[in-house]
């Protein structure tokens, strides 16, 4: 059903149009929308509206803190311009696992993907390293004041993409292993390489606006 | 077409247990689903409406505590809204979307499933809310901080977010599919240009659930976290704000109105040309409003929030953007009037319901103009006058529509007709009862009484409003007990209806009633707006003309 041919009939509809017909001339090909690729896309609409709504709601209370720490006290760029820079990476090694799955290499894409999950692993362990450190340290908690409240659930539901997102990948390669999917059949590795990067977009947002703008 | 009569039992011959029911991915079993679960919560909703009127029959009335009170007109207000009208809408979109558009199923029947699962389960966890004793007493938009622990002290509020957190992923999961399924599944043929108007508007309405359900779920969650892990998103005394729950809120909640009204002008658009027997006027403006409407009703939520003194320029900004969407939405009505000029008008109960369905809309958009007027929103504002309005726009509107669908779109569902004697005589009591039960509360709304206040002292003047009100609700219950009444005996009772009662022209009469799993034996090739018109008539097909 996904591979219908809408070229070819509306061209033969339009060979028995009379030639005095409206619609003579305004003929256009309609794209087709492959089902994986369009249901992806409109999940990532809504993933990307709800990281807005949060998005915005930090920086709508950026500065409205009634007591500190402030981001400028509490948060430390090194570590996480470090962690930043292995989710961005991954962005690229999940790519790579694609285009590695497509010509057939599966080592190559074993490689590449398990580089993507330990990429991701990693930024949540300097996530996590950060959290300890802004709760023991710091003494910011999600109730200590606005900041702690909107910086802990943003970064949180951010995480916990990131998560879901390892757990996909865990998936992926389980399934690759038993051979459900192949060089014939690698959509499944680009819907999530898809949502992947939108999680590593989200962050540029999340980073820009946090770590740059807020501190 | 002349063929035998097809007998009900030939198109599926393997015996429905309740594992397949439970455990079904086709399409039409989860639309019917969505229909059964939606008509179940709307005994409970309607129940709760009756509660409410009763209690305001006489001025210090004490039915009901005042604690009981408030839970009861919140759960009527979601209920209606998050588990009956949009699942009602969702389940005829799921039964015919794919057979309107010739295809065998939706995009992803799992998560069509899941997405109807997910709907039932939020829904029973917002009604277990009664089993503890707390159920939600925060008014269905449930504004802050009335909604903080301090003042919200029970487990009610956390059911309210909880429920509707749940079956608000189902309904964006059932967004991705329609979607999904309207771009990539039609037959070939049916490019966007000829899609079923019904179509067109669960396309928009789909594209609206994904940009308006996502901001609701993020409020949600940091009311959550506010209430339960001391987080201080909606709190004032550590600088939060509560009026981001309400832009947040709005920006869904508006949207939303449109969700809930959108498929209902589609189902308008589908019944009007088949009882006027003519094509439907301006095929491109209905779908073109259809899209001006979506777009505009994204910029239209603060209209809600007058009262709260936001700035004269934003004042201004969403009265004039409200004022605009009864342009697109005008259109419409001129369009399904104009279908019927001159038409050869058949009123079966499917249109006698969405006559009504036009005349009780038109009421509800004037009034929702007045309201959009920020000198006069500021008088009436959180008035009777409110509770009038929306209930024409959605009661009025959508539920008289959903009504024509189910007597339009039965036959195909079950095989039988439902009883047009019974139908007629639904029609005129709801007519009746709905515009008395409602239109005293214009006036109510103008001499000042209050919404979702518990009771009224007797020299207020209202008496006499909430009586013809409470009157007509139980008018209105008399028309829905016949209404249930004909849909069970039709079931076994109804006249067989075969593939097409009604004469028409979409693809859903193409196939048996009720089709066969795979709806379609062959995949129609479709050649103009109307393919069952083509079929039927090959000496004068459509697309020469089109």
């Amino acid at each position: 059903m996904s591979d219908q041919s809408i070229d070819a009939t509306t061209a033969a509809a339009g060979a028995d149009d009379n030639a005095g017909s409206r619609s003579t001339g305004r003929r256009w090909t309609e794209p087709t929308f492959d089902r994986g690729r369009t249901g992806m896309a409109c999940f990532l609409a809504t993933e990307g509206v709800f990281f807005s709504t949060l998005i915005l709601s930090y920086a709508i209370y950026i500065g409205q803190s009634k007591t500190g720490p402030t981001p400028r006290e509490a948060l430390s760029l090194p570590l996480v311009i470090g962690t930043s820079a292995c989710l961005l990476s991954s962005s690229l090694t999940i790519i790579g696992a694609h285009r590695g799955l497509r010509r057939g290499n599966l080592r190559r894409f074993f490689v590449l993907l398990g580089s993507t999950m330990l990429l991701g692993a990693l930024f949540l362990a300097g996530t996590s390293y950060e959290w300890w450190d802004l709760i023991v340290n710091k003494h910011l908690l999600p109730g200590t004041n606005l900041f702690g409240t909107t910086f802990y659930t943003l970064v949180g539901f951010h995480a916990f993409h990131v998560t879901m997102g390892i757990i996909a990948m865990a998936i992926l390669l389980a399934v690759v292993a038993r051979g459900w999917i192949s060089q014939k059949n690698p959509k499944a590795v680009e819907l999530v390489s898809w949502y992947w990067h939108l999680v590593d977009g989200v962050w540029v947002v999340i980073f820009t606006v946090v770590y740059v703008i807020s501190r | 077409m002349s063929a035998a009569e097809p007998s009900i039992e030939a198109a599926d011959s393997s015996y429905p247990t309740l594992l397949t029911w439970l455990s079904t991915v086709d399409h039409k079993r989860i639309g019917i689903l969505y229909l059964v679960a939606s008509l179940w919560f709307f005994i409970q909703g309607g129940i709760e409406s009756l509660v409410i009127r009763a209690q305001l029959w006489a001025p210090r009335a004490e039915l009901v505590s005042p604690e009981v009170y408030n839970q009861v007109y919140t759960m009527h207000g979601t209920t209606m809204i998050f588990l009956v009208v949009m699942p009602m809408l969702l389940g005829f979109g799921n039964y015919m979307l794919p057979l309107m558009i010739g295809a065998r199923d939706m995009a992803f029947p799992r998560l069509n499933a899941l997405s109807f699962w997910l709907f039932f389960l939020g829904g029973s966890l917002l009604y277990f809310s009664f089993l503890t004793g707390h159920a939600p007493d925060v008014g269905w938009f449930a504004y802050a901080p009335l909604t903080s622990k301090a003042f919200s002290r029970n487990l009610g509020t956390d059911y309210w977010i909880l429920g509707l957190l749940v079956s608000g992923i189902g309904t964006v999961g059932a967004g991705v599919n329609l979607i999904t399924t309207t771009l990539s599944m039609r037959a070939p043929g049916m490019t966007i240009g000829k899609m079923p108007l019904f179509v067109w508007m669960l396309l928009f309405n789909a594209g609206l659930i994904l940009f308006a359900f996502p901001p609701l779920t993020a409020a949600q969650a940091m009311l959550l976290l506010d209430r339960n892990i001391g987080t201080h998103f909606f709190e004032a005394q550590h600088g939060g704000m509560a009026l981001l729950w309400q832009h947040l809120f709005w920006f869904f909640g508006h949207p939303e109105v449109y969700i809930m009204v959108l498929p209902a002008f589609g189902m308008v658009s589908e019944i009007v040309p088949v009882f006027s027997r003519k094509v439907i006027f301006g095929y491109e403006s209905v779908a073109a409003a259809t899209v001006a409407i979506a777009f505009i009703s994204m910029g239209v939520w603060a209209h809600h929030m007058f009262a709260v003194g936001m700035s004269r320029w934003l004042d201004m900004f969403f009265s004039g953007a409200s004022f605009l969407i009864a342009v697109p939405t005008g259109i419409k009505i001129f369009n399904w009037i104009a279908t019927m000029y001159g038409g050869k008008l058949w009123f079966a109960t499917p249109m006698l319901f969405v006559t009504g369905f036009i005349a009780m809309f038109v009421i509800g958009g004037l009034t929702g103009i007045i309201l959009a007027t920020v000198p006069v929103d500021l008088q009436v504002t959180d008035s009777y006058f409110v509770v009038a309005h929306f209930h024409y726009v959605l009661f009025g509107g959508s539920m008289f529509a959903i009504m024509g669908a189910f007597y339009y779109w039965y036959p195909k569902m079950t095989g039988r007709m439902m009883s047009e004697r019974l139908g007629r005589w639904h029609f005129v009591l709801m007519m009746i009862g709905f515009n008395l039960a409602f239109f005293p509360m214009h006036i109510a709304g103008v001499l000042g009484m209050p919404r979702r206040v518990y009771t009224y002292s007797p020299g207020a003047g209202w008496t006499i409003w909430n009586q013809l009100s409470t009157a007509g609700a139980f008018v209105l219950l008399v028309a829905f007990v016949l209404f249930f009444v004909n849909l069970i005996m039709s079931y076994w009772r109804g006249r067989v209806a075969g593939n097409d009662p009604w004469d028409a022209w979409t693809l859903e009469w193409a196939t048996t009633s009720p089709p066969a799993s795979y709806n379609f034996e062959q995949i129609p090739i479709v050649r103009s707006r109307r393919p069952l018109w083509d079929l039927k008539h090959p000496e004068d097909p459509d697309w020469k003309h089109e």
